[in-house]
């Protein structure tokens, strides 16, 4: 399964030239800059792991593609994500999140169901059994 | 013609019998509006012959405390503060005959946090009145003190992204085709396949509620099993809008609960379930963590024509009042009415904290949002995948772009269709952000994305040259060199 979250998902995975562009985007808006990863991209995993604290002075991409660079060869088994933090009144939110990497195999999600009254179905979204996530 | 006529005070005035409404106090073309006072402004036909002033004094006076004759009962009250007060009237540019009337109403004609109270006041009686061939609402600005009053959207454009995992781009949607007849279990198969293709929400028509063809129990549940499905087949959340409109407030408290029971994020309601029903049913939604759909069904009716009815912009600022989360606001460049400035000026109202008056947007007044959430506008009908770069640019990145024909009508299917239009989304937003004029470049943009997506292919082969060029119904009526004495 090719996971969709993020803003990219459908197209082909990014490459660091493409990324930088994106980066230079959140930077020329003013925003602050975070990579996150994890091992569990469930849909409704929220935090994930903060590679540092978020890039708030940056003028320039090429930091953050230094700090990417690092953050893959430490966790390059795990998904990455890039997002885009807007501070401004309003809003004070992620403007943008994409993923720029993906590990080798993709984490596969599968439904259990619990069967209640009138038909009624509880779902739970949970990662298929023959997985294991990274340690 | 913004001079005073003379209004008649003390003994005078409540003589018992029949005086001009612009005598009475409802004509005060040296009053000043209090940044308390709500303001509406109205488009005013008069019949032949009748003096436009005394007209828009009518208005005033009808929209407030006047009735056809002098009561000695006014004295009772303060009736000075009470009276709305008209205080200028201007004659609407290139359309001779109608006037632009300017109406201060004092915020203590208003009940807190009621839009039935407030429409019931500018709305309720005065449309009718026979001195006048025609009336519109335009325009209202309403007091940082009563917008204070009133909840707002139920979640708001930031937390219901926040909920979705979903930033950066506009999110898509696609209502489900035919609009009537499928049965449950067929009408989930196409929720389940448009979400598993890549939209992140499908939505149920203005009129599914609970047919013969379909119960409304039916629907939820098999629409469910296809969000779940699809949400573990991408690993992304998705959602349904369950239309929860029924007969009774009874009935949809009761489908909203079935449908919270069953995990959906997002429900929907019809403008048609009246704004007192569209206000219970936003508290019910921000108590229970639920995104609100407002379809604006039937609006058409009385926003469409330019001499008579609400403007839509009325309506949408109501709306926000009211607090729901989505609510249809045009395409511009789709199958339904929409002038491309007087749409901007829709989004604004629904997405901005702050409009300043932009008469070319048709906003006539400065309003302040006072931190009330954001409502995301939904673009819908006739739009398709070849459109992407024009709808980006006219309708921005806080909006669900929805593609109901345009992806269950694809040729390879609904799978397909939903890919296209996400794979043309990504695109767009991925050049836009390289800093490309991807206004102009927009067919090449796709073209290219295309070469890796076989369904963006079929899709923009087969939509190519659709269009739907008329001409807008509704469109602003400004004098651009007005702007500095407006």
């Amino acid at each position: 399964m090719k996971l969709t979250q993020g803003c990219f998902s459908f197209l082909p995975d990014l490459t660091d030239d493409q990324i930088y562009s994106q980066v230079q985007y959140c930077l020329a808006n003013g925003w602050a800059v975070n990579i996150e990863f994890t091992d569990d991209p469930h849909p409704r995993n929220t935090y994930w792991e903060m590679w540092g604290l978020p890039m708030f002075d940056l003028q320039d991409a090429a930091g953050v593609m230094m700090e990417l660079a690092e953050c893959r060869r430490v966790y390059g088994d795990r998904y990455i994500r890039i997002s885009g933090f807007d501070s401004s009144h309003g809003w004070e939110s992620v403007r943008i999140s994409f993923l720029v990497n993906r590990p080798p195999q993709e984490a596969e999600f599968e439904l259990v169901r619990q069967e209640a009254a009138g038909r009624s179905i509880r779902y739970t979204t949970v990662r298929k059994a023959t997985q294991h996530a990274v340690p | 013609m913004n001079v005073h006529t003379g209004t008649v005070s003390g003994k005078e005035r409540y003589r018992s019998g029949v005086m001009e409404y612009k005598r009475m106090g409802y004509w005060e073309p040296d009053y000043v509006p209090k940044d308390t006072d709500v303001i509406a402004l109205f488009r005013v036909t008069p019949q032949d012959g009748v003096d436009p002033i005394e007209a828009s004094a009518a208005v005033a006076g009808e929209s407030s405390t006047a009735t056809w004759t002098v009561v000695w009962t006014d004295r009772l009250t303060a009736a000075e503060k009470y009276r709305a007060k008209c205080y200028r009237v201007d004659p609407v540019p290139g359309s001779p005959g109608s006037y632009f009337a300017y109406i201060a109403y004092d915020l203590d004609l208003f009940e807190s946090g009621s839009i039935a109270n407030l429409s019931a006041s500018i709305i309720g009686n005065v449309f009718g009145f026979k001195p006048l061939k025609a009336l519109r609402l335009e325009d209202m600005r309403f007091p940082v003190a009563y917008v204070k009053t009133f909840q707002g959207p139920a979640t708001g454009i930031v937390v219901e992204r926040e909920r979705l995992d979903k930033f950066g781009r506009p999110l898509l949607g696609a209502t489900i085709k035919p609009k009537l007849g499928l049965s449950g279990r067929n009408y989930g198969r196409v929720v389940y396949e448009a979400l598993k293709g890549g939209l992140d929400f499908t939505k149920d028509d203005e009129n599914i509620n609970s047919q013969p063809f379909m119960h409304w129990r039916d629907r939820f549940l098999y629409c469910m099993e296809g969000v779940n499905r699809a949400q573990a087949a991408s690993g992304e959340v998705k959602g349904t809008y369950l239309n929860i409109t029924a007969a009774t407030m009874e009935d949809m408290y009761e489908r909203a609960e079935f449908a919270k029971e069953l995990g959906s994020v997002v429900v929907m309601i019809d403008l048609v379930i009246g704004y007192t029903a569209i206000q219970s049913m936003a508290k019910w939604a921000r108590r229970n963590d639920m995104i609100l759909h407002l379809h604006r069904a039937g609006h058409s009716t009385y926003t469409r024509q330019k001499s008579h009815g609400v403007s839509f912009r009325v309506i949408a600022k109501w709306m926000r009042l009211a607090g729901v989360d989505h609510i249809h606001a045009g395409t511009v460049v789709g199958k339904l009415e929409g002038d491309p400035n007087t749409t901007r000026g829709y989004y604004d109202v629904c997405r901005e904290d702050f409009n300043p008056m932009k008469l070319e947007h048709g906003i006539f007044f400065d309003q302040s949002w006072a931190s009330l959430n954001k409502l995301m506008p939904v673009a819908s009908g006739g739009i398709h995948a070849g459109q992407m770069h024009q709808l980006l640019d006219l309708l921005g990145e806080d909006v669900v772009l929805q593609f109901g024909g345009g992806t269950i009508g694809h040729p390879m299917g609904i799978q397909a269709g939903a890919t296209a239009n996400r794979v043309a989304l990504e695109a767009m937003i991925l050049a836009r952000n390289e800093g490309r004029d991807y206004v102009h470049e927009g067919p090449e943009i796709l073209a290219k994305a295309a070469e890796t997506c076989t369904p963006l292919k079929a899709a923009l082969d087969v939509w190519k040259d659709v269009t739907f060029n008329y001409q807008s119904t509704d469109t602003p009526d400004f004098v651009p060199t007005a702007l500095e004495t407006a």
